[in-house]
């Protein structure tokens, strides 16, 4: 390749990565997934233990758990909710733009644990004896709204009402007493009613309530963060600006002091944030708010590998080496110790990541990711853009690449 | 100021000779923080102490003892409170108290009746016992990174470097917890992120110059110390520029990360900017000198150079 095509390629690049950029960058922005800390929501951390008389915590257990809970999340139509499972007894839930927090965490903490009890409080039946998903809202004779559930065994039923003849029978939903019927005779069939003057709303509720299910396990928050919407946007807006205003004077400042191999590196800059917003939409990871400042860190921290290699280069150049023998040994000799410089960056960011919990996962997830892009643009893109500057012949004299010629030694 | 015809290097300090000063001065500070540690401690916010903590955001200015009254009036008496934020708008209150959720809204439910429907805030409420158990994760985390990063050096260079870099960057973390415990800044998860960090970053300009100093050795024979001080020095200086400019941009982002980051994020960037400035200083201060003060007291020299040299 002669030099002129050299430099007709550098600018052919320069032009269709400006074009992508600016043609996909504004899609990419609105399709990466915010974290609670930047939308709003709630995050809590869940420690499981058995209900009193009920089944143990086992992993199987507690994976049931967490798919009830989801269960009651979706019932509400929330999206994207996170729910994951930690350790031996844990449940992790995230919710992101929920406006009625208070609702939602009572909703997904309770037992929903049906039960009838006889006058002496002693339980006769409880949920495992009830048909999932069995409540159903009929009108009595008189038209008003109540709740039927079936019962998986005729027989039990009609014993215990047997029973509690001419007793009262308690049906509670955890500790709250919804109806006492007298019992006036053994009631068969294996349905039981609930009344007790509901609204239709309210038996509907009711009914969807029951039809949940019950949680296998009792559940106890340990950690909540919950963050409001307009915080959250507040923090976004104002992290992201202080992020370009740095950026910006990153770029200046790269210019100004390498000149030439600066604006190669101010290119590289760029394509590093397009690339690692791309790595955030196709790895499907939220950014939180410790994750934009991993980001713009990042930035700080990608152009170091640019600043060692022309630094190297400048030496170079002043010990009276040509300016392709000066790129060779300066991109040569500065590799290893840029990759250092990643690679102990790498190990402090996997520590991180796991011991961390969500938004400082955010962060070292995003330190990982930013590394790793940052290796691609600001290593071998970057050496790439300037072996093809400096080949085309054009940018010939040392003051291009900020070194003064009286400083440049005889060899 | 003079220019050095071996290594044609133009040294502008000499900081070999004064590496009395610069030891003396750290090793104060370090005295410092540990009476700082043992008499005040950190600290802790939330995450390591647990209880309940909110961010509070107002939309209008309130003075701190207006933001103890309103919450004496909803209850809570002798709560740590702080105001900042731009305007003066943004309230912080710890808890002693693990809150439940609904005190939790009381309290911003209270707010809202006189402040209007601009408040909005962060609640983090954290058990004694999840703090602990991150607490003692943390520390963990800490002694394995530095472990780690430090096999990596041992395995990257012979041990006189390696011993000289690894007290560089656990004297940086170091700085960074005492002046956080001599000022009181509050210490939450982010906090150990940054200290994390610092540690893996801070290890960056001692490479470079340990790779200069190795690089330099190779190339020239040294009769005596006062030759090897020389070359320690015009190492330093060589690689000066690189060192001052890497750690300047990401002084940059971190220092607008402070100003113009949101109230959140701020503590988390001031211990970056700790970690950072430390980190630039102990690579020439401490690192260097150190390794020469270890060699002095080794046999061979020249063995030191294992493999050829990077920048």
């Amino acid at each position: 390749m002669k030099g002129s095509s050299r430099l007709v390629a550098f600018l052919g690049i320069i032009v269709i990565m400006a074009g992508v950029f600016a043609w996909t960058t504004p899609g990419l922005v609105k399709d990466i997934k915010l974290g609670l800390d930047l939308k709003g929501g709630f995050e809590v951390l869940y420690e499981a233990s058995p209900l009193e008389g009920g089944e143990a915590v086992t992993p199987e257990s507690l994976k049931r758990t967490a798919k009830s809970l989801e269960d009651r999340i979706d019932s509400r139509g929330i999206a994207e909710p996170e729910i994951t499972t930690e350790g031996t007894n844990r449940i992790r839930v995230k919710l992101a733009g929920v406006m009625d927090e208070d609702e939602v965490r009572d909703m997904l903490k309770k037992p929903v644990n049906l039960t009838f009890r006889n006058p002496q409080g002693e339980t006769v039946l409880t949920g495992t004896d009830f048909v999932q998903n069995g409540a159903e809202v009929v009108r009595d004779q008189l038209g008003s709204p109540m709740i039927t559930i079936k019962l998986k065994d005729a027989k039990k039923f009609e014993e215990v009402t047997t029973k509690l003849i001419g007793q009262k029978m308690s049906i509670y939903l955890d500790e709250e007493m919804l109806s006492d019927p007298m019992v006036n005779y053994a009631i068969p069939g294996g349905s039981a009613q609930i009344s007790g003057n509901y609204t239709m709303e309210e038996a509907k509720k009711l009914r969807d309530t029951i039809n949940l299910g019950a949680l296998p396990l009792k559940l106890t928050e340990k950690y909540t963060q919950s963050v409001g919407a307009k915080l959250g946007e507040q923090s976004l807006h104002q992290t992201v600006e202080a992020g370009i205003i740095g950026s910006a004077i990153v770029l200046v400042f790269l210019v100004i002091l390498f000149r030439v191999p600066g604006v190669v590196a101010g290119i590289t800059v760029i394509s590093y944030v397009w690339l690692l917003l791309l790595v955030f939409k196709l790895m499907n990871a939220t950014l939180t708010l410790p994750g934009i400042a991993a980001f713009v860190l990042g930035v700080g921290m990608a152009v170091d590998a640019n600043i060692i290699m022309y630094e190297r280069i400048k030496e170079e150049i002043r010990s009276g080496k040509s300016l392709l023998s000066s790129l060779k040994a300066g991109s040569k000799n500065s590799l290893r110790t840029i990759m250092d410089a990643n690679i102990t960056n790498i190990i402090a960011s996997v520590v991180l990541y796991v011991i961390g919990n969500g938004a400082i996962r955010g962060f070292a997830l995003t330190m990982i990711f930013s590394i790793l892009v940052s290796i691609v643009t600001n290593i071998f893109f970057s050496r790439f853009l300037i072996h093809l500057l400096i080949r085309s012949n054009v940018f010939k004299k040392p003051s291009y690449y900020g070194v003064k010629e009286e400083e440049i030694r005889a060899l | 100021m003079h220019y050095n015809e071996r290594f044609h290097t133009k040294i502008r300090f000499d900081f070999i000779k004064h590496q009395k000063k610069f030891f003396g001065a750290s090793i104060a500070l370090v005295i410092i923080g540990i009476l700082s540690l043992i008499f005040f401690q950190m600290n802790f916010g939330v995450d390591f102490k647990a209880g309940t903590n909110m961010d509070i955001e107002l939309g209008k200015t309130i003075t701190q003892a207006e933001a103890k009254a309103e919450l004496a009036e909803l209850g809570y008496e002798g709560v740590d409170t702080t105001v900042g934020g731009s305007n003066n708008s943004r309230l912080s209150v710890r808890f002693d108290d693990v809150l439940e959720q609904a005190k939790v809204t009381e309290i911003l439910t209270g707010l809202k009746a006189k402040y209007g429907d601009t408040v909005s805030a962060e609640t983090n409420v954290v058990s004694p016992d999840m703090a602990q158990e991150l607490g003692k994760k943390t520390i963990y985390a800490i002694i394995i990174a530095s472990i780690a990063i430090m096999l990596y050096v041992m395995i990257r260079f012979e041990w006189r470097f390696a011993v000289a870099a690894n007290i560089a960057i656990l004297y940086d973390a170091f700085v960074v917890i005492a002046l956080f415990s001599i000022f009181r800044l509050e210490v939450n998860l982010p906090f150990i992120a940054a200290v994390l960090t610092t540690i893996g970053y801070s290890i960056n300009d001692k490479i470079v110059i340990f790779d200069r100093i190795r690089e330099n050795l190779r190339f020239s024979k040294q009769k005596n110390k006062e030759q090897l001080a020389e070359l320690v020095n015009a190492s330093l200086w060589q690689t000066m520029a690189r060192n001052i400019y890497t750690v300047l941009t990401v002084l940059i982002v971190a220092a607008c990360l402070y100003l113009f980051g949101s109230e959140s994020i701020k503590l988390f960037a001031l211990a970056k900017l700790i970690g950072l400035a430390s980190g630039a200083y102990s690579s020439v201060c401490i690192a260097s000198p150190l390794w020469l003060m270890l060699h002095g007291n080794g046999k061979k020299q020249r063995k030191t150079v294992k493999t050829p040299a990077a920048s």
